[in-house]
């Protein structure tokens, strides 16, 4: 009935980016800039959360899954982990991540194998996150002076967690190594467009380069999952 | 309506259109800072339980409303024409496609 | 006033008198008394600040919710706050006040929202018991809402009743599953219900004879059923619930009475509900700052989207002098 070996694996990895981005953009609510984008943010959340249980439901139970592993099991890209900071670096999260996870649904829709019937109509969901990052950079990079060089940081700032995504996900059917040109091609030039510039840096740091997919995570991660999973650790065997 | 720009942007009347087939009604409004945002808005907070195949947003500010004080030049005349409605004729019994 | 303006304002009181009377709806560029005005922006937007600042105590669990089923319920409810927010902001708004105005006042402090929000959210099953009870207690104020004498009010209340009645029975179920699971669930549930059932009986506002704007909202046809009328109703809703729930309700003196048909009750704490209106609740202080630290915090991205509007906008009219549309908003329907 559930997904086994490798196949399991790649379900939770995914699993894990959904439910971690899901959980960060939970934690704005009540915090938003505007009372829509309380509204916009948490669409966004509720999508990515129900992409995550449906992945999990193939490889397991979703709550052992999500509650009961360690941290260096997860298997989230490190991406999704970095907390909130300004709406700014929300924002340019939401745009490298989106616009991965859309390439990435589009050929895992069209790849033979189990995930395809999720990723054909999780697709249409992330392109509207995509949607929602672009406009955002757009108006950030090309409002006022402040906007502009907070959306340039954030952009900056994220960008060392962004070569991670094009690793190999252990029995994924597609090649993320492919999906980086067509990423950056779109990603670059959203960024023109809002008037600001592709980061030069490294696209990795250091030893923890293409950490989070083998379990290696950012010191924020372990308390993000000790705040999500006390609760129901505190209680084990009980159900809610 | 009030179509000031405040710190929360202009305000945007949303209109949905629940099912192919209907006319888009009146949801209520919003504020954007701008139509794209506005239309994004509306999808989020007026469609968020399936309630739309269509949005129009508009702004507050281009909305011509008739006055209330004009009400009757306006509307009652109207109300004395019945012989615009089926109902006025008497049509002999029996007669069928009428 | 000439005397020609007098017999005017004279004319349109009878009207508007007569269609509140007539149980018809005054819409916003009718004529309406000052006073009518003023009690509507008071109640909407103390209603629509309700919403937004009740988003914080339930949002306090969305990171804890012990499954991803709760998770999603939560997140979803927390959002339809925003959601109600922005109903009646934009009810409030055709009385020709600005909903930046009313945010303003809110954070200052000069507009209130109902004090149950004050109150914290200790452990998992107040998420519950804020469902069940206060959410409850709300839907009871607000049905006969749906058919207030403003129109936009009503209209906003009939979609709010219709989204709001899953608050409610999330709340329920939740507690449900607590109460009949483990010993530490069940008393969890039993605390949160002891903490959240009398601040529940104060959301009806004060005892009658205390009530201030009862009686002109009365005729107004904004309200339709007094403070304590609408308490006792919700009582006696609650207590055959409590029982299927099988937990307890805090209140020793609460019976059925044959006679009157209803329950009686104990005495309400008014003096605690002075206290936390007067702003000495447990999160009074908390719950504003949040409020005003996102709003501040949020400064900067509003203006930045007004920067970007105003610079498109201004490409937008020289495109159109030669002859290209660029606004994606386009009426094409």
């Amino acid at each position: 009935m559930f997904l086994t070996g490798r196949a399991a694996d790649a379900a939770v990895a995914l699993g894990d980016d959904a439910l971690v981005l899901s959980h960060r953009l939970g934690e704005w609510a009540g915090h938003a800039p505007m009372l829509e984008e309380e509204v916009a943010l948490a669409n966004i959340a509720l999508d990515l959360l129900g992409q995550a249980r449906f992945l999990y439901s193939l490889a397991g139970d979703e709550d052992e899954l999500a509650y009961l592993r360690e941290e260096r099991a997860f298997r989230n890209a490190q991406l999704v982990e970095r907390p909130n900071g300004d709406f700014a670096s929300t924002i340019a999260r939401q745009l490298y991540f989106s616009s991965y996870q859309e390439l990435l649904y589009t050929e895992l829709a069209s790849a033979e194998g189990e995930l395809a019937p999720l990723a054909a109509k999780a697709v249409k969901e992330v392109a509207y996150h995509r949607d929602h990052a672009v406009q955002w950079t757009l108006r950030l990079g090309d409002g006022t002076a402040e906007s502009s060089r907070r959306m340039q940081a954030a952009l900056t700032d994220l960008w060392r967690y962004t070569g991670e995504l094009f690793d190999p996900v252990e029995g994924l059917p597609v090649d993320t190594a492919a999906l980086r040109e067509p990423w950056l091609a779109s990603v670059s030039a959203v960024v023109r467009q809002a008037t600001l510039t592709l980061p030069d840096g490294p696209d990795r740091s250091g030893w923890t380069a293409g950490g989070g997919r083998h379990g290696i995570h950012t010191e924020a991660f372990g308390r993000m999952i000790a705040e999500m999973q006390h609760l129901h650790r505190a209680h084990p065997g009980a159900t809610w | 309506m009030n179509g000031a720009t405040s710190t929360e942007g202009p305000l945007w009347e949303v209109f949905v259109r629940s099912r192919r087939g209907l006319s888009h009604t009146h949801a209520g409004s919003l504020h954007a800072p701008d139509a794209t945002m506005a239309l994004r808005n509306a999808r989020d907070l007026y469609t968020r339980r399936g309630e739309g195949v269509s949005i129009w947003v508009v702004p507050a500010t281009a909305v011509i409303a008739s006055s209330p004080d004009e009400k009757d030049p306006f509307f009652d005349p109207a109300a004395d024409k019945a012989y615009r409605h089926p109902t006025f004729y008497e049509i002999p019994e029996g007669v069928k496609h009428l | 006033m000439t005397t020609a303006q007098a017999t005017d304002t004279v004319d349109q009181q009878a009207d508007f008198d007569a269609v509140v009377s007539a149980e018809g709806r005054i819409e916003p560029r009718d004529w309406m008394p000052d006073a009518y005005r003023a009690t509507l922006v008071r109640q909407i937007a103390q209603h629509a600040h309700s919403e937004i600042i009740g988003m914080q105590p339930e949002a306090n669990w969305i990171t804890r919710a012990p499954s991803l089923r709760r998770k999603a319920i939560l997140m979803a409810k927390v959002q339809d706050e925003a959601g109600h927010g922005l109903y009646l902001y934009g009810a409030a708004e055709t009385l020709d006040v600005d909903r930046g105005e009313l945010l303003d006042k809110l954070h200052a402090g000069r507009q209130r929202y109902s004090s149950i929000f004050n109150y914290p959210t200790l452990t998992w099953a107040d998420v519950g018991a804020i469902g069940w009870l206060v959410d409850g207690a709300a839907i009871t104020n607000q049905v006969p809402l749906c058919r207030c004498s403003y129109g936009p009010y009503a209209r906003a209340m009939v979609r709010i009743c219709k989204e709001e009645s899953f608050h409610q029975r999330q709340g329920y179920e939740l507690l449900h599953a607590l109460s009949h699971g483990t010993p530490a669930q069940h008393a969890m549930a039993q605390d949160a219900v002891d903490r959240w059932w009398w601040p529940s009986l104060m959301m009806f506002g004060p005892p009658d004879d205390e009530s201030s704007h009862s009686e002109q909202s009365m005729a107004w046809r904004i309200k339709r059923h007094s403070n304590d009328e609408l308490r006792q109703r919700f009582v006696d809703i609650c207590v055959p619930q409590a029982e299927s729930l099988g937990l307890a309700l805090p209140d020793p003196d609460l019976r059925w009475n044959e006679e009157r048909g209803t329950h009686d009750f104990g005495e309400i704490d008014w003096s605690e509900f002075q206290q936390v209106l007067r702003g000495n609740g447990p999160c009074n202080e908390q719950r504003l700052d949040q409020r005003r630290t996102a709003h501040e915090n949020g400064a900067w991205v509003r203006e930045a989207a007004a920067a970007h509007a105003a610079k498109h906008s201004a490409r937008t009219s020289d495109d159109a002098v030669s002859g290209t549309a660029t606004g994606e908003g386009a009426m094409a329907g």
